[in-house]
């Protein structure tokens, strides 16, 4: 696990979790401080969950759905893109760097693809400082005590 | 439907700078289904404020709690334990929904988190239009379901002014002439007859009579 920097990857099924499978058996080699969380879909993930991933500290957050018109629930993606870039801005006007969420689209295909975004995205955040809301100080919904 | 908008962010984070527990308090009624102050919103909201605070080494606690409608009092009532562990309530209700909630828990500040636009309906996903002015004096049947003091920028009785174009308001933003329509539906429905009178000038009292109220004991019919 790299302890430098931790970055969440929401990979739908269909499509990018099975890109993500594929880049193991092809040993393409991706940064181990990537998270990847499977979805049934990314237009299943909610506002609340990415803005949750970085209350909890981590420090770059990307989606990754398939291909545009080949969701296997329509339109999921589109949804799911729509959403980023709303919580992008929300970021900024938040105080962090919209650059530490990112939404990619791929199919299940792309293993080779999935290491170079996997590459582009670590590399971003690591020119960016750590997230200032430090890991495992969150304390979800609250103050302590 | 009342149909309402968020606020800005920086202003809505601005107005609960200095509080430490903050109830944010979502409506289940028409604030919702504009997309702005269901809970789920009203969760996404929390956890923005809460990062925000926290980046600039504030300390917030946040709690979300939904009602049906915060415009009857017996669900502004269901807050109240919440209200109670609360400096401060943000509210996504409408502008009702924030002063029942001021007039039920006179004790803590209540901060509206939308704005409250119009009576309006939805017109395309995500867009709402407004249709009624609440002028208190529907005159409806006569203008073949056309509201000329609601669509006519002019609010004028006795149309159409000839300012309009193409079918266009000369005010512009692509505005329908409401007139034109009133006079289509007419002679589809061919009852253009009830144009033939000069109506009589609005009657704004009933919309400019201070708080209104309709029901038992309010309402002039």
């Amino acid at each position: 696990m790299n302890p430098d920097r931790r970055i969440i990857a929401f990979c739908c099924y269909n499509c990018a979790y099975a890109a993500a499978d594929l880049a193991g058996a092809m040993r393409v080699p991706y940064d181990p401080g990537v998270a990847v969380v499977g979805v049934p879909c990314t237009g299943a993930i909610e506002a609340a969950v990415v803005l949750g991933a970085f209350e909890e500290g981590a420090d770059g957050v990307f989606v990754a759905g398939c291909l545009d018109g080949e969701c296997r629930y329509k339109e999921g993606n589109l949804r799911a893109r729509e959403r980023v870039a709303g919580l992008q801005k929300r970021l900024a006007e938040v105080g962090l760097e919209p650059g530490r969420l990112e939404m990619y689209q791929l199919s299940a295909a792309m293993g080779t693809r999935f290491g170079e975004i996997v590459a582009e995205f670590v590399g971003r955040i690591k020119a960016l400082p750590p997230s200032r809301l430090g890991r495992g100080a969150a304390v979800k919904g609250g103050v302590p005590g | 439907m009342i149909v309402t908008e968020a606020k800005s962010f920086v202003l809505v984070a601005a107005m609960i700078t200095g509080f430490r527990r903050v109830l944010v308090a979502a409506c289940a009624g028409c604030t919702a289904v504009c997309g702005v102050g269901g809970e789920r919103q009203a969760g996404e909201l929390a956890d923005a404020l809460r990062l925000h605070a926290r980046l600039r080494g504030e300390v917030l606690d946040t709690e979300v709690r939904g009602v049906t409608r915060q415009c009857e009092p017996e669900f502004v009532a269901e807050l109240a334990p919440a209200v109670a562990r609360a400096e401060a309530v943000l509210t996504l209700g409408c502008g009702v929904g924030a002063q029942f909630l001021a007039e039920h828990y006179p004790g803590v500040p209540v901060l509206p988190g939308v704005n409250t636009r119009f009576a309006g309906g939805l017109a395309a996903p995500g867009v709402w239009e407004e249709r009624c002015r609440l002028c208190g004096d529907c005159v409806l049947y006569l203008t073949g379901g056309v509201c000329p003091r609601t669509r006519c920028a002019k609010g004028i009785m006795n149309g159409p002014c000839g300012g309009a174009a193409g079918g266009l308001c000369e005010v512009g933003n692509a505005t329908p002439c409401a007139w034109l329509l009133i006079w289509e539906r007419l002679e589809r429905l061919g009852r253009t007859g009830t144009l033939d009178e000069i109506g009589p000038p609005p009657d704004w009292s009933g919309a400019q009579a201070g708080p209104r109220r309709s029901g038992k004991g309010g309402g002039v019919e």
